[in-house]
Parts: structure tokens; C-alpha cells; sequence
């Protein structure tokens, strides 16, 4: 099920939407500079390489993540795929100046689903402090519910499916330099200072079209 | 955020030896940080002060403490017959007790140049290693590789195995021990490839924490349990 018109099947190291050093002080440019320019990086270069030569060649990214996920015995180029899906969609969850409590639609709905927005604030917080190891931390959207969703490794709602509409990365790399050990410093962090919630509720809507 | 100073002392002052002891009167055993046997700095520059420090007080410490947690609410559980409380805490259990177990045994695998760290082992483990791996230097390229290519958050390990009386390589993810993948294995080599482990000093380049980790590997403390074992 197509989730996101933004990513390609280009396989391309996108930039994120704003400078490296944008997200300071809240998310260093180191971190992003090993963050997006290492890490990410070599998702995408691996994942060319895996794939060349292959029926997955030139195939949709969703596709590969698809695919490869297997019904969760994971192929080889699963773990480059989505994660490669993964990152870009997380450099598009945040924003300079960003953070803190949505409004209008978006925030009736996380009323409706969560109670409040403290809620959804506390059940997010607490996936992404408890989600063990590698891995991110979700709000999706399915059955017309928005939802907090955490996951392992490079696995994502969209083999789970559901729409992801807001992630955060938590694995270590994603914030040892700013934060070190301390993950539920970062996880507040993001919260009350990098989420974009235009970002949301664009990804919201195309949920919603597409689940019409 | 950098870390001013690195303690020289290895310990917070006043921890003890022991590595357990008894809560109260339900006498269930409940555990503590062990100390290090060398000072934060003295694994440099295989693994910076920095990373030792936080490793040590912070993680360790951090799974010991959230364990300690998990008995004791298993502990009311039990005694209360909550069967779904004790099979929910099996997961807490199995992460902060696997990540106590496991560090305690990487703290062990470790040693100062000057204590022996890097020396290849000598005696019997020594001859099983070329015997099954050709040489030390075929051990540490599959061990790395394999170290290398584990997704996500995990260890690499050289166990033997009791019943079958070989030596073998095998990852675990997250922080389950060795007998996770097999009852008869016994660890006596971890190398831990969290990424807390070294991102401080390599950042992203796992491959060159685990070329440098040998530097530094207690092949004494492996001989022993090895010789124990067999």
C-alpha cells in the first residue's frame, strides 16, 4: 500500500528540508553530519549495490521494503531499504522551530484517539524510552485511528499495515553525540522542540485519500 | 555535551566486591555494579576513557538497576500467583538481566596492555582456536565480520560449546546471552557491538572499533574458563 508520494524509487540520498546545523541546539551538526551524511548515506549506497543486477532493480523503494520484508523473515535488502525509507521520512518529521502541541485538525483527532494530547505525549514518549535495542518509535494512522506504534531494527508501519505519519529515530547513533546514554532527554527534546506537525498533517491527509 | 573529566578511579568510591546481595526479608538476591578491574583511561586508545566511564556507570549500571526492578516485582508476583504479571515480565528480565550478565562477562574479556591485554592465548585455548579456526588471525576476521555485518544492537561471541566440545562464533541480538543459542554454550569472548560501545570515539565506522577492540581482549581470562569448561 503506497504511504508516501515522497520518497523515490531513485534510491537518492535526499537532503533534508532545512540545513545541517538548523536543528541546533537541539540536534547537533555533527549529529546530522554523521546522521544523514554517514549512516543514511551508506543505506542508500548499499542498497544500490544489493539490488543491481537484481528483479528489484529500478523497483519502487516501498516495493523492496515490501518485498523483502517476507512476512517478517527478512530478506538482505530489507535492513537498507527501509531504513533508507526510514531516514528520510524522519528528517521530514522535523522542522526548525518546531515541537510542542499541534492544532486544528490534528490535535482534535489525537483528542479523540488518545484522550488529550498529554496522552499521546506520554504514549509516545514512553514507545520510543521502551522500545529495546534499534529502532523508532510511530504515530500511524489506520482504520480511521491514529495510533503510537514502536518498532525493532529498520522495521516500519508500512509493512505493518499502517500509514506512519511521524517518526523518531532511536536507535543510538541518533542521538549518542548530543545525549549520550540519556535516550528520554532526546525523546523530549524532539517533542517539545523538532516535530513538524505540517509534515503530519500533509502525511495525514494522503492517508486519508488513499485509504478512501 | 562533552564529558570534562574522565574519573581516574575506576569505581564510584565505596562500592564493594561482592556482586550481590540480600533484600530484606523475602531473601531474594538482588544485584550490583561490579567494580573494573583497571582504571576508565587504561584500555586507551584501543577504547577512549569517555566511552568506559559511561559504559560502565551508565549502561551497566542503568540494566543492573532496572533488573533489580524486575526481580523484586516478580518476586510480589509470584508470591501473589499473578501468572500474567510474571510472563510480562519476562521481556524486562531477559533484556536488563542478559545486559548485567553480558557486561560483566565484557568487563572480564578486557585488559590493559600492561595486564596482558592483546596477548594471544597460550595452552589449550590456544591450540582449539587453530584448530578450529586455522589461527588467532582467522578467529578475529570472522569474528569481525561477523561483528560487523549484526543489524541493529547486539554482541559477537566466541563460546564453546560443552557438549560437543568445539569452540564456535555466534552473534545475539540486544542483550541475550550466549545460552540463548544453545543450552551447552559457554561464553568465553564477547564483543559488545551496541553502539554505545564506541560511537563516541568511531562514530559510524564499526569495522574500526573491532580492528582496535583486539588491542585490548583479556585472552587470559578466556584460557581460564575455557580450562575450567573442558
Amino acid at each position: 500500500m503506497a504511504a508516501s508520494a515522497a520518497v523515490t524509487a531513485n534510491y537518492v540520498l535526499k537532503p533534508p528540508p532545512y540545513p545541517l546545523d538548523a536543528l541546533e541546539p537541539h540536534m547537533s551538526k555533527q549529529t546530522l553530519e554523521f546522521h544523514w551524511g554517514k549512516h543514511h548515506r551508506a543505506y542508500v549506497d548499499n542498497l544500490k549495490k544489493q539490488v543491481l543486477g537484481s528483479e528489484l532493480e529500478g523497483k519502487p523503494l516501498e516495493h523492496i521494503i515490501q518485498n523483502s520484508y517476507n512476512n517478517g523473515d527478512l530478506l538482505p535488502p530489507f535492513n537498507n531499504a527501509a531504513q533508507a525509507w526510514n531516514h528520510e521520512f524522519f528528517w521530514e518529521s522535523m522542522k526548525p522551530g518546531g515541537g510542542g502541541k499541534p492544532s486544528g485538525e490534528l490535535l482534535a483527532l489525537l483528542e479523540r484517539d488518545f484522550t488529550s494530547y498529554e496522552k499521546f505525549y506520554d504514549e509516545f514518549n514512553a514507545a520510543a524510552a521502551t522500545q529495546f535495542g534499534a529502532g523508532w518509535a510511530w504515530l500511524a494512522y489506520a482504520d480511521n485511528k491514529l495510533k503510537v506504534v514502536k518498532t525493532p531494527n529498520a522495521v516500519n508501519p508500512l509493512v505493518l499495515g499502517s500509514f506512519p505519519l511521524l517518526t523518531i529515530d532511536v536507535w543510538e547513533h541518533a542521538y549518542y553525540l548530543d545525549f549520550q546514554n540519556r535516550r528520554p532527554d532526546y525523546i523530549k527534546t524532539f517533542m517539545n522542540n523538532l516535530v513538524s506537525w505540517e509534515a503530519v498533517s500533509s502525511r495525514l491527509e494522503a492517508a486519508k485519500a488513499a485509504s478512501a | 555535551m562533552a564529558i570534562r573529566s574522565v574519573a581516574s578511579r575506576r569505581t564510584l568510591a565505596g562500592l564493594k566486591e561482592t556482586s550481590s546481595r540480600v533484600l530484606g526479608l523475602r531473601g531474594i538476591q538482588t544485584f550490583t555494579l561490579p567494580d573494573l578491574p583497571y582504571d576508565y583511561s587504561a584500555l586507551e586508545p584501543a577504547i577512549s576513557g569517555e566511552i568506559m566511564q559511561i559504559h560502565h556507570q551508565k549502561h551497566h549500571q542503568t540494566y543492573v538497576t532496572n533488573y533489580n526492578n524486575a526481580l523484586e516485582q516478580l518476586d510480589q508476583a509470584v508470591n501473589n500467583g499473578d501468572a500474567s504479571t510474571v510472563v510480562k515480565l519476562h521481556s524486562a528480565i531477559k533484556f536488563n538481566g542478559g545486559g548485567h550478565v553480558n557486561h560483566s562477562i565484557f568487563w572480564k574479556n578486557l585488559a590493559p596492555v600492561n595486564q596482558g591485554g592483546g596477548e594471544p592465548p597460550k595452552g589449550a585455548l590456544g591450540g582449539a582456536i587453530d584448530t578450529h579456526f586455522g589461527s588467532l588471525e582467522g578467529l578475529v576476521k570472522k569474528m569481525s565480520a561477523e561483528g560487523a555485518a549484526l543489524q541493529g544492537s547486539g554482541w559477537v561471541w566466541l563460546g564453546l560449546d560443552k557438549e560437543l566440545k568445539k569452540l564456535v562464533v555466534d552473534t545475539t541480538a540486544n542483550q541475550d546471552p550466549l545460552v540463548t543459542k544453545g543450552g551447552s554454550l559457554v561464553p568465553l569472548v564477547g564483543i559488545d557491538v551496541w553502539e554505545h560501545a564506541y560511537y563516541l570515539q568511531y562514530k559510524n565506522v564499526r569495522p574500526d572499533y573491532l580492528k582496535n577492540v583486539w588491542k585490548v581482549i583479556n585472552w587470559n581470562y578466556a584460557s581460564e574458563v575455557y580450562e575450567k569448561e573442558c
